[in-house]
């Protein structure tokens, strides 16, 4: 696989003899300001370590694969009046802490936007590349063309139900590394450890050896991303740092940003054990 | 070629927008498809449940005192009301209840937004045996309180959808994410002729038969072909079994009128197509309602079963190939047609069939201006019956159902 600029992260972290924490957070909540300061946050302040890779979720009125936490934080976002081109904002405010961001954006927005138009601002802002949940390599032609003109990485994803056939493809689709989903399921903190992950992960390891893998859905603390970084490139944690900023916004404090460095500290710990 | 083709695309329309994680449900419910399809034993099935279950083929009435309003049109009515719950949506659920069993699953679970689809679908499960769960907007269980009871009475659980607009986009949303987490034995029994592909294509084809129908008992009764047919379109699965039959015919003019609610000016609407534009929601490429982001918009009617801001792809195919024809009806035109067709015929149709009874007073019309000696036949899918609206009637037209006079008491 080519690791185009996310996937170097990710062999960087394992140069260190560990694997990478990615930290997902939604661009707009509790306002597009206060969302800059939380990405800064998961950054990491001053000398500390934070995360490796930061993907930046775009809210979006129907997203089909967020549970309710993510859900909840993209509807007050919308509410609170954030844009697509706020995204390219935070991107860039990621870049300036020299942390690598990628976008997490369901399809319509990008295709509304203009997928080129899309590639081009995302390329200028300093991202890497793009997630994309809801758009699988099949109906990807343009978003192909655009990462391809503009040296985007593609990450698209693969769940435990995906055939050999569409695991081996899919990851042929990728640049920079392979999003593998730990449960049949969306978004959302999960108590239990997933057991259909490592069994995923073996597949993918023997139908595509040279492929990095991220494993996300379900992650939230130290503990269950330190099992993770056995068998994975890197560990995806997103709705634990949301979970925290939106108790932070009902509790009228919404720039309080203690949960969330409390969530980072200890998953930043639990990639490195 | 016929559409759509291998990947589930009319021309830029449909396709597959979904997380991987629902693709493998997709290929199997498409193998199952086309297998059944070429099956004599599910045909045998499915006809035998039609037939002695749902009550087909339903009649073809000829609506004379309506007609008077419009034009100098033969107006006949499709009588999808007669089906058993009450509207066209049982032909898909038997088709795909069906087909759930056949996949080996042993639970359904389906999107609601008046509650017809979740009603046909709650019945199909009682009737095969199959658990099943619906998704309805909280707006929606709230206004439908009837039809909740009735899907509970029919053995479903029926879960209140709180987030977003909480209404039948939302409900699908849910519908989806549940399925995600569900799909090893759950099929997502989807009501009408959206989502993502073989779904536009296999409602079409459970839907088919009311053109199928209609056609021959034109025929039989005219010796001809009408010259059009008319159906209200929210998804659109009525409108494109009555318009399937009829696509190769060319001298059968093809209507779909969307919900105009307070009129497409007033941004209050759920035309996706009159006006809409090009973008991507729950799975396919089609005319949606969206603002300059490409955040979908909420969409308005006073019909609950039209209230939905995208519409199946291939009524986009349709459009934007000018075969089939598109325009909206407002609640107000919807509500007119709706008393008139109960008090001229005795047929109270549904809100949404309403709308394409509107259509049809305006085709009528436009028809008999254009040629007054001419006496076009003009087919109505009357996709529903109206019982479930009386609450919406009652309060449109202002009565408050006391009595208009009393008698036998002590004064």
């Amino acid at each position: 696989m080519n690791e185009g600029i996310s996937g170097k992260v990710l062999h960087r972290a394992a140069d260190e003899g560990r694997k990478a924490l990615v930290a997902y957070y939604p661009v707009g909540f509790p306002t597009v300001p206060g969302s800059l300061d939380v990405l800064r946050t998961l950054c990491g302040e001053g000398d500390a370590p934070g995360a490796d890779l930061i993907e930046i979720g775009l809210p979006y009125s129907d997203p089909v694969m967020d549970g309710v936490v993510i859900q909840r934080a993209g509807t007050r976002a919308l509410e609170r009046g954030v844009r697509t081109r706020d995204v390219f904002t935070a991107v860039e405010a990621v870049a300036a802490t020299g942390t690598v961001p990628v976008v997490m954006t369901y399809w319509n927005l990008v295709d509304r936007y203009g997928v080129e138009a899309f590639a081009r601002d995302l390329a200028a802002a300093g991202g890497a590349g793009l997630i994309t949940p809801d758009l699988v390599p099949d109906e990807a032609s343009d978003w192909f063309a655009a990462s391809d003109a503009h040296g985007l990485d593609r990450i698209f994803l693969v769940s435990p139900s995906s055939s050999d056939e569409r695991i081996e493809q899919t990851a042929a689709a990728c640049r920079g590394w392979l999003y593998a989903t730990a449960v049949m399921g969306v978004t959302g903190t999960r108590s239990a450890a997933s057991s259909a992950a490592p069994e995923l992960l073996r597949r993918i390891r023997s139908l595509a050896p040279d492929t990095l893998v991220g494993v996300g859905l379900g992650i939230s603390n130290g503990d269950q991303a330190a099992q993770v970084a056995q068998y994975a490139d890197a560990a995806i944690v997103g709705s634990a740092f949301v979970k925290a900023m939106l108790a932070a916004d009902d509790a009228g404090t919404p720039g309080d940003r203690g949960g969330v460095a409390a969530v980072l500290d200890d998953l930043v710990e639990g990639v490195r054990r | 070629m016929s559409l759509p083709d291998a990947a589930g695309h009319y021309d830029i329309f449909g396709g597959k927008y979904v997380p991987e994680a629902l693709y493998a449900a997709l290929t199997q419910l498409e193998a199952e498809f086309d297998k059944a399809m070429g099956d004599a034993e599910f045909w045998r099935e499915l006809d035998d449940l039609r037939r002695n279950y749902s009550g087909r083929p339903t009649p073809l009435t000829e609506a004379k005192r309506f007609a008077q309003h419009c034009g100098n049109a033969i107006v006949l009515l499709k009588r999808e009301d007669l089906n058993h719950t009450g509207s066209h949506k049982i032909n898909n659920v038997l088709g795909q209840a069906l087909l759930t069993k056949r996949m080996g699953k042993t639970r359904v679970i389906a999107e609601t937004g008046a509650g017809q689809h979740g009603v046909a679908t709650a019945t199909a499960a009682a009737l095969l045996g199959l658990e099943c769960r619906v998704y309805m907007g909280k707006v929606d269980t709230d206004r439908q309180a009837l039809n909740v009871a009735r899907m509970q009475l029919l053995g479903a659980e029926v879960i209140a959808v709180e987030s977003g607009s909480q209404t039948l986009k939302d409900a699908m949303n849910d519908a989806m994410r549940d399925w995600v987490a569900s799909v090893d034995d759950t099929h997502y029994l989807i009501g009408t002729v959206a989502g993502p592909h073989p779904f536009p294509k296999m409602v079409r084809e459970f839907q088919r038969v009311i053109s199928t129908e209609a056609k021959a008992q034109v025929q039989e009764r005219f010796g001809r072909l009408p010259d059009a047919v008319t159906a209200c379109v929210g998804g659109g699965s009525n409108a494109m079994g009555m318009f399937a039959d009829f696509l190769d015919d060319p001298s059968v003019a093809l209507y779909g009128f969307e919900a105009g609610g307070d009129g497409v000016e007033t941004g209050r609407h759920a035309s996706a197509i009159f006006g809409g534009s090009v973008g991507v929601l729950h799975g396919m490429r089609t005319y949606i309602l969206q603002d300059a982001d490409g955040q979908t918009l909420e969409s308005h009617s006073i019909s609950a079963g039209l209230d939905y801001p995208g519409v199946g792809p291939e009524h986009s195919w349709l459009a934007a190939t000018g075969r089939a024809h598109y325009e909206p009806v407002t609640d107000a035109e919807a509500m007119e047609a709706f008393g008139l067709l109960t008090r001229t015929e005795g047929i109270m149709p549904a809100i949404e069939s309403a709308h394409a009874a509107a259509g049809a007073i305006r085709l009528g019309k436009r028809l008999a201006q254009d040629d007054p000696d001419a006496r076009p036949i003009i087919v109505i899918c009357l996709s529903g019956r109206g019982d479930k609206d009386v609450d919406t009637a009652i309060r449109w037209f202002g009565i408050d159902g006391s009595v208009d006079d009393t008698v036998g008491g002590e004064q």
